[in-house]
């Protein structure tokens, strides 16, 4: 309790906050705040007309319409509920299986322990981004394979954090106590190993939420991302390159087209990075003097 | 510590086996029809007349994966790594050509994130919670939370869109009728070297040009990594002993800082470094897809969009590498730097 209350004193932590409740309620009220008028699934964009040039900002499309008449309010609004997809289905797996894999292979240690730290060094000595730009092209191209993608690769710092907080904890007295009191090494794990060493990884986490949306976000742009048309803030970047330099006598002509994706997506990875970064001064007492 | 040093110069090569072998099965998960389709360009337009099975077995594309592996390892051993249809070159000559363009990217980005982030970070700890460093603070948060692909566009929008000057690309028009003339020598394949070496000065300048807005994209984000880093260490180093004993000697604070306390802060700044190697490699793809830079990162975006297997093994293969040795590089300069490090 005393640390909520520390980090609702740090306004950067509160901006933080405020900025992931609000796009949480836009998730959730998504339906409501951009109802969608076609039978395809509403996680498809919007289309109202066909144009091959953007419309600007207008009653029916508040943001205005990129090429293709892509609604981009509709797109912005649903694609709040990919962005948090992505983050929480990415972060929550690769945590389950960095703590498992780092966690066990450091308690058990010897020749387990070697391994898993050789594969994860493995994976690890080769850019994150090019290595999911392979995986996303060999599985193909949808929002649910970059998860996938995401996932593979996405767990090595969790290992690599969980190991070193456990090979510390394993020395502690109160597990030495667990252990003369003939408790079994899996419940030793579990019950006082985990809630001592996890407190760092959920500050990586938090700060991965957002890594990972960025992430998804630059996949798409490239265009290994999501399917043409599904509501992702990185493809709708993608659909306004061409728009970015206006026209001769006016250059900002086009502005609706990037303008609103950007905000989106930055605001919304600025949101995670706040609160991480509180929740790493208030966790880690170290910190808290800096 | 001669002996580490063999010790890891052998591991190079077992650990390169192994990151060869994690990419290439996983090209190995496209079916072999997929992984032919690549080299046959209009099979739309041929149709049924291509014998596809045929071809499948031609190439051993359907033999189990150590006998494709131990081919395809065998091959690169000899230079050869095979054909890349999206650029229609060998793909050893196509990381020849491109992969300069990257080195040189990535220089420029490093300059500014090094230098950029030493300096602002000890300003930053110098100036500690006063105006400057809840500035830099602010300034760092946005900077980690802007994508690399969302600050190249804002800088494109506003440098060329709206300033008319530091165009995309790698060199305007002109410069690329001058350096693919026959007289122009490609000394390095570096275009910044070897222009100077052409005593081409205008290219030079060209050249660089088109080097700021792509460098500046991608290295915004490590810049304010790099800036907490030394801000924190520095601060850490200021409290220490000897800090005190050169301010009690009479020194400048000037020295103090630079002379004494920053060259002890800058053990995490090496050690990050091997990292940010890496990350340059990835985000490199993505700033040289918005500014139509044409060096390693774009050619592995449009491979990938191709289903350019030969490509990407060959560049992954390429990054592979850089990494190890970087890695190593970091390491041995680690022992170096702080003699408190030894290397078993």
């Amino acid at each position: 309790m005393e640390k909520l209350k520390q980090f609702f004193k740090n306004p950067l932590g509160v901006t933080g906050f405020i900025l992931i409740l609000f796009w949480l309620i836009v998730a959730l009220f998504a339906p409501v705040i951009a109802p969608s008028h076609s039978n395809n699934s509403p996680y498809m964009i919007e289309r109202i007309g066909f144009s091959s040039l953007p419309v600007p900002p207008s009653e029916e499309a508040p943001f205005g319409l990129t090429s293709g008449g892509y609604n981009i309010f509709y797109g912005i609004v649903w694609g709040s509920r990919t962005a948090f997809r992505v983050g929480l289905i990415v972060v929550s797996s690769t945590l389950v299986i960095g703590v498992l894999l780092g966690g066990v292979g450091s308690f058990i240690g010897g020749a387990l322990d070697n391994i898993i730290m050789r594969i994860t060094d493995l994976v690890m000595s080769f850019p994150f981004l090019i290595a999911v730009i392979i995986m996303s092209i060999v599985l193909g191209k949808g929002i649910d394979k970059l998860i996938i993608a995401l996932i593979l690769f996405g767990w090595r710092n969790y290992a690599r954090v969980m190991r070193s907080e456990v090979l510390s904890i394993k020395e502690r007295d109160f597990v030495s106590a667990a252990y003369s009191l003939g408790m079994n090494r899996i419940r030793i794990f579990l019950v006082h190993i985990v809630p001592n060493s996890i407190f760092s990884v959920f500050v990586l986490a938090s700060l991965d939420i957002g890594t990972m949306v960025l992430i998804s976000a630059s996949l798409s742009f490239i265009g290994v991302g999501a399917e043409p048309g599904y509501a992702d803030w990185g493809q709708m970047i993608n659909f306004s390159r061409n728009w970015l330099l206006g026209t001769i006598d006016n250059p900002m002509i086009y502005w609706y087209t990037y303008f609103y994706p950007s905000i989106a997506i930055f605001s919304f990875v600025m949101g995670w990075t706040l609160m991480g970064d509180t929740l790493r001064d208030v966790l880690d007492p170290k910190m808290v003097k800096r | 510590m001669i002996k580490y040093l063999i010790k890891r110069l052998l591991m190079l090569p077992v650990i390169l086996l192994f990151l060869s072998m994690l990419i290439f099965s996983l090209v190995m998960f496209l079916s072999p029809y997929e992984r032919l389709a690549v080299f046959i360009p209009n099979a739309d337009a041929v149709g049924s007349s291509i014998p596809f099975d045929e071809l499948v077995s031609k190439y051993g594309l359907d033999k189990p994966f150590y006998v494709q592996y131990w081919d395809w390892i065998q091959r690169v051993a000899h230079g050869n790594l095979g054909w890349s249809p999206s650029a229609r070159m060998p793909v050893a000559d196509a990381l020849k050509r491109y992969f300069p363009a990257t080195v040189e990217l990535m220089m420029m980005g490093g300059l500014i994130v090094f230098a950029g982030g030493i300096y602002l970070g000890t300003k930053s700890a110098t100036n500690h919670n006063k105006f400057f460093d809840q500035a830099a603070r602010v300034a760092t948060t946005i900077g980690v939370s802007l994508p690399e692909f969302i600050f190249g566009l804002l800088l494109l929008v506003f440098f060329y869109g709206i300033l008319g000057v530091l165009p995309p690309g790698q060199m305007s028009a002109w410069a690329e009728d001058v350096v693919y003339l026959g007289t122009f020598r490609h000394y390095t394949g570096f275009l910044l070297m070897d222009s100077l070496l052409n005593g081409e000065l205008y290219i030079f300048w060209d050249v660089l040009k088109h080097l700021i807005l792509p460098a500046l994209a991608y290295s915004i984000g490590l810049l304010s990594v790099m800036q907490r880093i030394v801000r924190s260490s520095l601060l850490e180093t200021l409290k220490k002993d000897f800090v005190t004993t050169a301010r009690a000697k009479g020194l400048a604070e000037s020295v103090v800082i630079k002379k004494h306390a920053r060259r002890n802060s800058l053990l995490p700044v090496i050690t990050i470094s091997g990292s940010m190697v890496a990350k340059m490699l990835g985000g490199a793809a993505i700033v040289e897809t918005v500014f139509n830079y044409h060096g390693m990162g774009m050619f592995i975006v449009v491979a990938a969009q191709g289903l350019d297997f030969p490509a990407i093994l060959g560049s992954s293969l390429l990054i592979g590498v850089i990494i190890v040795v970087t890695n190593l590089v970091v390491d041995i300069l680690y022992t170096i730097l702080d003699p408190t490090v030894t290397l078993e």
